[in-house]
């Protein structure tokens, strides 16, 4: 029956509205190359499902016209690619998402473009899709970018994989070269572990075998690629995992009620069972499932419902609310795969925020295992992720999470890292598995602390951090201040770079990676010397904000003070007491900080040095008078003077 | 990954939930634009459902051109009274003490002072670190690659080809001072999808999505209704009464009607089930060059 006829004389809302309630959903993404045809497929599926409105088709037609890479009639591929840059280019470069629906289901696709360059969109796409298309040209068989795609589709936990053999109407509807294509996608593809696979021939141009079955594929026993997605079987895991619930947010009308908000993220729970926080390990009972239609006696994957318990306990957002007998893992550190998403490089040991269903914490990677290469999956080893690498690596956190691995919850064990400074989204990662050594090796408490061994040395420890260019005189005006302290009666321990990198650190280079490393040792130092009740000075020219944040981490409030020696580059360059400006300029000294590599200077310094017409004796009181104005060495010592 | 065995309207509900609860947890000053159409409605029917039993703990902000249908404020106002909610209105004083207006500035620069600059004047007045829009996917193509959690400059500006990776459900609010976010719980649902849920939910709209006898001209091809005496006729123009309903709601100067029988909600599904036209083609502005709304968001438009 057509639609016309179907709605205008049986329409009955009630049969309707439950239609609706049972249709299914299917999330996939298509991958492929520009020209294996994957927009022109999309488009097709949505002109042939007839969701095409005669104003979008008229669109069509005139940018047809205008962009079109096929000659006589419509370029289908234009329906999905959307922005101005793309179409003018004739590629998808980022993630479309396109919606269509039949009586059986409603499909989200995600359009992801193909190329390598473009691993974290593929990535994007993956990470919300159910399945995958892989799409082939029939005349070119599989590619590396195949190998690839299922690759990336597999890791991200991709249960289905269609392999779609396009353009078949280019080799001749040639039933002996798709058996080939599939004997050879299905000897490689069984080293993947996917619920189901299946190999269909279709010509997206002319639509055969796409939405209904083609003449020209006769020989062809399978469904068409719309029969498949309407009838492949997605539910087979989800009713094995552990109940799992994030807290979104606390539900606090009035006093009287005191309610969790967030989405299940996998298993079920009902009224009256038993609850922990994963976190504290307190437990309860779940008392009421609250939803504004009424309360619930069940609430299952992926319901967003607000909870209560029958006692009061504490309970914010970030906390995980699981069953008491199958609780998640809780580590501050794990293995996890990452994939890196941003043009800045990631160098191992530099701070990101870690975020992890609700939950944010402070994180760095501590170790790279290795990189894989995405097309012939080989482990190499890596000092730093550039943009789209991905990496088997340790992860540290500032604080212990609950997680699942990610082959078991797709929610509770993926995170994205977020960069400090930019707020850009840089990394995404997939939990494997918790490692344990953090947990079984506590912290020893000690007796006399820091403030103790402060109080016998009259002072009250900090560190004097001084960052600038090389030559901006950060270590003579150190030293200047030292001398001032000394004679002060004040302890001391002054921590130079140069002097450094001849000892501890004298196994690290310049490149980005090694100064983190670098930056990182200095710090943890610094830490321990200002435990030991000493005021630390540290000259280091420490140029990325991101590491002189994570040496102010380390400390507590009020013991960091981030001294900018702030000489200009032109002075510095002038001066050159080492001739190494002369020497960076020719290119003999790479990785030279102001020259071939960036300085980011501090934006809220504790103290702005401005050396120019100062000399180094005014600069040093300078500092000095701000510790005594502070309060950190006290003028009771003043007969010392 | 939610359950399969959800309806795909309670998928679209429960992730829209998800996101809008999100927003709320994550920033510290955090409105709803409300435009007072249908898909404005369905996003604060879904918020009520978030954040039930409490209040909605941010306010709604209407950005009123003054040239709205006098049914969409008289809505507007009796559905901030039934449920209690925080409304604020912002008008572009500028834009109306030079008498800015659709007729004589032309759609593009009428919208430009009276929407967009207006919309970056309110945000920036009251502060908001996150505004929810209720724009879908399918509208447009360039919204089909926005993403949920929309990043915006500290001028308000989107950049397409610099747009924050999204997976999973995890969306990243950080932003610096000054910058802001456009956050979008409808980005998945589709016409139909909200057509169905308002009709399952019995969710009230304007009235004017509903067919009824309307004073009307044709112009351009494109039927606008007389809402009040500022709609100058031209000389060969003739006032009609016909039975139209509204598919979309903005500017009255700026929306096309319908010719329409169709006065029940079950009749506007019906008729949208066999509808050949997308929503938007009553929507004057988005047809003024290809690729027009991509260049508005980019200066600031939601």
């Amino acid at each position: 029956m057509n639609k016309i006829a179907q709605v205008k004389n049986a329409f009955d809302l009630t049969t309707y509205i439950s239609a609706q309630e049972s249709k299914g959903f299917l999330r996939f993404l298509t991958c492929g190359s520009v020209d294996d045809g994957k927009s022109t497929l999309i488009g097709r599926l949505l002109y042939d499902s007839k969701l095409l409105f005669e104003d979008q088709l008229a669109a069509l037609e005139k940018d047809s016209r205008k962009h079109g890479t096929v000659a006589e009639d419509i370029d289908l591929a234009l329906l999905v690619d959307g922005l101005e840059a793309e179409r003018e280019q004739g590629i998808t470069i980022d993630v479309a998402y396109r919606f269509f629906s039949t009586d059986k289901r409603k499909f989200i696709v995600a359009d992801t473009p193909g190329h390598e360059q473009y691993t974290r969109n593929m990535v994007t796409g993956a990470s919300t899709a159910d399945l995958a298309i892989l799409l082939v040209d029939a005349r070119k068989g599989l590619l590396t970018q195949t190998r690839r795609h299922a690759f990336i589709a597999s890791l991200l936990g991709v249960r289905h994989v269609v392999l779609a053999v396009n353009k078949i109407d280019l080799v001749d509807y040639n039933q002996a070269r798709f058996e080939e294509i599939k004997a050879e996608f299905e000897s490689f593809s069984s080293g993947f572990d996917f619920d189901s696979r299946q190999v269909i021939p279709l010509s997206a141009r002319y639509g055969d075998n796409v939405t209904s079955a083609s003449e020209n594929l006769s020989w062809f026993n399978g469904p068409t690629l719309l029969e498949h997605l309407e009838t492949v079987e997605l539910d087979q895991h989800t009713s094995e995992t552990a109940f799992r619930f994030p807290v979104q947010w606390v539900n606090r009308p009035n006093l009287d009620f005191r309610g969790y908000s967030g989405t299940v993220r996998g298993g079920a729970i009902s009224v009256g069972d038993e609850i922990c926080v994963a976190q504290s390990g307190k437990t309860s009972r779940l008392e009421r499932i609250v939803t504004m239609d009424g309360d619930l006696l069940r609430a299952e994957n992926g319901q967003s419902v607000t909870l209560t318990l029958t006692d009061e306990i504490d309970i914010s957002r970030g906390d995980v609310l699981t069953p008491a007998k199958a609780r998640p893992d809780m580590s501050d550190q794990f293995a996890a795969h990452l994939i890196w998403m941003s043009e800045n490089a990631m160098l191992p040991g530099r701070p990101y925020l870690l975020k992890c269903s609700t939950k944010t914490v402070s994180a760095s990677v501590t170790e790279i295992k290795h990189k894989v290469d995405v097309n012939t999956f080989d482990q190499h080893a890596a000092k730093q992720l550039t943009l789209n690498e991905i990496a088997f690596c340790n992860l540290a956190l500032s604080e212990p999470i609950a997680f699942d691995p990610y082959e078991v919850n797709r929610d509770t064990g993926s995170f994205i890292l977020i960069d400090r400074m930019t707020n850009e989204t840089v990394g995404a990662g997939l939990i494997w598995f918790g490692l344990r050594r953090a947990t079984n090796v506590h912290r020893q408490a000690l007796d006399i602390d820091q403030k103790a061994r402060g109080r016998l040395k009259g002072q009250k420890p900090a560190v004097l951090w001084f960052t600038g260019l090389s030559g901006s005189g950060k270590s003579t005006i150190a030293n200047a201040v030292e001398q001032k302290l000394h004679s002060l009666g004040r302890h001391t321990y002054l921590l130079d770079g140069d002097n450094i990198r001849h000892g501890l650190n004298r196994d690290l280079g310049f490149t980005d990676a090694d100064r983190v490393e670098n930056i990182r040792r200095v710090a943890e130092t610094a830490k321990l010397f200002v435990d030991a009740g000493l005021i630390t000075l540290v000259s280091f020219i420490s140029p990325f904000k991101a590491e002189r944040q994570l040496a102010r981490d380390l400390m507590e409030e009020g013991e960091f003070f981030e001294i900018f020696v702030n000489t200009s580059l032109e002075e510095c360059e002038a001066r050159d007491v080492k001739g190494l400006y002369a020497k960076a300029r020719t290119g003999q000294i790479k990785n030279f900080t102001g020259i071939s590599s960036p300085y980011e200077p501090p934006e809220k310094p504790e103290l702005n040095l401005k050396t120019q017409s100062k000399t180094v004796d005014d600069l040093a009181d300078e500092i000095v008078e701000r510790l005594l104005n502070d309060g950190y060495i006290g003028t009771d010592n003043s007969w010392v003077i | 990954m939610g359950s399969c065995r959800q309806s795909h309207l309670r998928r679209l509900e429960n992730e829209s939930i998800h996101i809008i609860r999100e927003v709320a947890a994550e920033f510290d000053k955090p409105v709803m634009l409300y435009s007072i159409g249908k898909d404005s409605a369905v996003m604060l029917h879904l918020a009520l459902k978030a954040f039930y039993p409490s209040k909605l703990p941010f306010p709604l902000l209407h950005v009123d051109t003054t040239w709205k249908f006098k049914d969409m404020i008289s809505f507007r106002d009796h559905t901030v009274q039934q449920y209690g909610l925080d409304l604020l209105v912002h008008t572009n004083a500028e834009g109306v003490k030079n008498n800015i207006n659709p007729f004589d500035h032309g759609s593009a620069n009428y919208t430009h002072i009276m929407k967009t600059e207006a919309l970056k004047e309110a945000l920036t007045k009251y502060g908001f670190d996150a505004a929810f829009g209720g724009a879908r996917r399918d509208e447009e193509k360039s919204r089909a690659k926005e993403r949920v959690f929309s990043f915006r400059s500290a001028n308000h500006g989107w950049d397409p080809k610099n747009q924050r990776p999204e997976l999973w459900s995890l969306y990243n609010a950080r932003v610096a001072k000054g910058e802001t976010i456009r956050a979008f719980p409808l980005s998945n649902w589709t016409e139909l999808d909200i057509w169905q849920y308002i009709l399952a939910e019995g969710i009230d709209i304007v009235p004017l999505y509903f067919s009824a006898k309307r004073p009307v001209v044709e112009r351009d091809g494109t039927l606008l209704m007389l809402d009040d005496d500022r709609f100058k006729l031209q000389p060969d123009e003739k006032v009609e009464h016909r039975n139209v309903r509204f598919r979309t709601l903005g500017c009255y100067p700026l929306t096309g009607a319908v010719e329409s029988e169709a006065d029940t909600l079950e009749d506007i599904v019906s008729e949208m089930l066999i509808a050949r036209t997308s929503e938007r083609s009553g929507r004057l502005i988005d047809h003024d060059s290809s690729g027009s709304m991509e260049k508005k968001k980019r200066e600031g438009y939601f």
